[in-house]
């Protein structure tokens, strides 16, 4: 194997960078493929960490044959020389050059090095984190996102309590309350936000797709098996707690989506699962100025961005869950390497994955219409709630910013309140800042797409495809020892 | 049920850390963010302005909301750093800086 610059480097290691890497390589691209996790799998196929032991970890999975087959794709891939796995690696941001791509990550747990892997073109497969809306009591420990808790179940085996309410809306929250019920947990209810109605009014969309009103199925069949009540139309008003969170107050929603007088209902847990859907990590795409449509990284049917050599699929260009990002993925795989050499791809080569990738995006566009947080959400949002919580300010000191100092749109509510200022980079709380704020939610330029050191920026990158390197992609060894970076200029991230 | 039981699960050795000086046992593998939910513990940061206390929110490494200090470094995200043996953690107070 050469020491040139790889072909391909993947960005995610999840169904879509899966699908992809694999496509690709099995072409003849020589692939890198990054992920900030231990292991492949992304979010949806996280593993258990290989020291639990775990013999059965299809226990606490969904389409599990479907990842035994990546897996076994991914490996032989590997074995032969045509992927190279570069797992903690945590990309914080995607450089274009004369001559290519550099794709800059920190390293393991303790992220103060990074190194550069460069590679002829870039596909983006970063997936997508969860939105939460503020509401009074959200930070109380024991309330945490619904995918935090299904991380932390499969990656970590753990439950974080013992007496669960899993609430909000959308798809994710019916696998997560079953799921934490499979493992032991006792579900009090799940609380949606959609109603029964909203489903028959996209009846006919939805039904276009039977697998996926079979896999909802079996969801509702498990909640009856683990009977876990479900309440539709229903929404948390408020969690209580001292130092945890104790009980949550629940109630039915009105016609308007605002809490029904009389329905008020206290249920006593020590863990609330919370999701309102999902967005889209598009920071690595903004940087490279790709374009983006509302949310989502925009894309062709080849999957390319509109930035020349970086593809993109997956959550990343649209919230679509994990048979979509495998369609996507399997796609931009093709494209890239009918493109690197030099060719226009055969669409019939994925024909069957683009019938796929239509159906399923006409799906979720219309579940997108089907699941919505209640419409008067922001009314529930006490002045004295925490909107932004790395900064601790207040929905109250968001509305004031508004009211009285004018700010019109999300960033002069930054500037004036420090919300969208803190740790996260206002990933979590931007939507509901918005909502208070009463401003769109408009997308944040974040050049570097995690924290960095600065003694990092400072230092020129080590390069792993440097001859010599430890980290040289016919090298498979961990990196325990690095040799001292080639003084390459640095270039700054102006 | 539990998870462990679930995924039938056999752990390498396990060992112990210490949270705040209190040793807690561990199993190889878990980030800190699991290694103290087993031990019962769901908070280990205060915040900086108003001292309300925080523990996992997001858990795949967005959030930041569960900075912990881990042998006198502040500031690591719980949920993504392994826990090792004798790992010295502890709740962290405001920045972690003030102590």
């Amino acid at each position: 194997m050469t020491r040139e610059p790889a072909g391909l480097a993947v960005v995610g290691a999840g169904p879509a960078g899966l699908a992809a890497a694999v496509a690709a390589a099995g072409l003849g691209v020589r692939v890198v493929l990054l992920d900030a996790a231990p292991g492949p799998g992304g979010q949806f196929y996280r593993q258990p960490a290989a020291g639990l032991g775990a013999r059965r970890p299809g226990a606490l999975h969904h389409q599990w044959r479907t990842w035994r087959r990546l897996r076994a794709a991914l490996d032989t891939l590997v074995d032969r020389g045509r992927v190279t796995c570069l797992t903690e690696h945590h990309v914080w941001a995607v450089e274009r050059e004369a001559d290519g791509l550099t794709v800059h990550a920190l390293l393991g747990p303790e992220q103060d090095r990074s190194v550069a892997v460069r590679a002829a073109s870039v596909l983006l497969a970063t997936g997508g984190y969860e939105k939460v809306l503020p509401f009074p009591g959200w930070t109380l420990p024991g309330v945490l996102t619904a995918g935090g808790a299904q991380a932390m179940l499969k990656g970590g085996l753990v439950l974080p309590g013992r007496r669960a309410v899993v609430a909000g809306t959308g798809p994710l929250l019916l696998p997560v309350a079953t799921g934490l019920a499979g493992a032991g947990a006792a579900v009090v209810a799940l609380v949606e936000s959609a109603g029964p109605k909203d489903f028959v009014r996209r009846s006919r969309a939805l039904a276009a797709e039977p697998a996926k009103l079979a896999e909802g199925a079996g969801y509702a069949a498990g909640l009856v098996r683990h009977r876990i009540p479900f309440r539709g139309r229903h929404t948390v008003v408020e969690a209580h707690g001292g130092d945890r969170l104790e009980a949550v107050t629940v109630a039915a929603l009105d016609a308007e989506g605002r809490p029904r007088a009389g329905t008020l209902r206290r249920l006593a847990c020590d863990t609330l699962a919370v999701s309102h859907g999902m967005l889209p990590h598009t920071d690595l795409a903004e940087t490279l100025g790709c374009r983006l449509d509302g949310p989502d990284v925009h894309v062709d049917d080849e999957q390319r961005t509109d930035v020349p050599g970086v593809w993109a699929a997956g959550e990343a260009t649209g919230i679509g869950g994990a048979a979509l990002a495998l369609a996507e993925g399997h796609i931009a795989g093709h494209s890239v390497a009918a493109r690197l050499a030099g060719t226009a791809p055969d669409p019939d080569a994925w024909a069957g994955a683009a019938r796929v990738r239509t159906r399923l995006r006409a799906f979720f566009a219309a579940l997108d219409g089907v699941y919505a947080p209640p419409r008067q959400w922001p009314e529930l949002v006490t002045d004295d709630t925490v909107a932004c919580r790395c900064e601790d300010v207040t929905a109250g000191a968001v509305r004031s910013a508004v009211r009285d100092l004018g700010a019109g749109d999300l960033r002069t509510v930054k500037l004036l309140t420090r919300a969208g200022m803190g740790w996260c980079q206002g990933r979590i709380c931007a939507p509901g800042v918005a909502g208070v704020a009463g401003c769109d939610l408009t997308p944040t330029r974040r050049p570097i797409a995690r924290p960095v050191p600065l003694g990092v920026l400072a230092t020129p990158p080590d390069r792993p495809d440097a001859p010599g390197h430890p980290e040289a992609p016919d090298r498979h060894d961990e990196h325990d020892q690095i040799d001292p970076p080639d003084p390459t200029p640095s270039k700054g991230l102006s | 049920m539990n998870p462990l039981r679930l995924v039938r699960a056999r752990p390498d050795a396990p060992f112990t850390v210490t949270f705040d000086g209190r040793e807690i046992p561990a199993l190889p593998g878990r980030t800190v963010a699991a290694v103290l939910w087993a031990a019962g513990i769901t908070s280990w940061r205060t915040t900086r302005t108003s001292g309300s206390p925080r523990g996992v929110f997001c858990g795949i490494g967005v959030c930041h909301d569960c900075l912990v200090t881990v042998d006198g470094r502040p500031n690591q995200r719980a949920c993504l750093v392994p826990a090792v043996p004798g790992a010295d953690i502890r709740t962290q107070e405001g920045t972690g800086h003030d102590a």
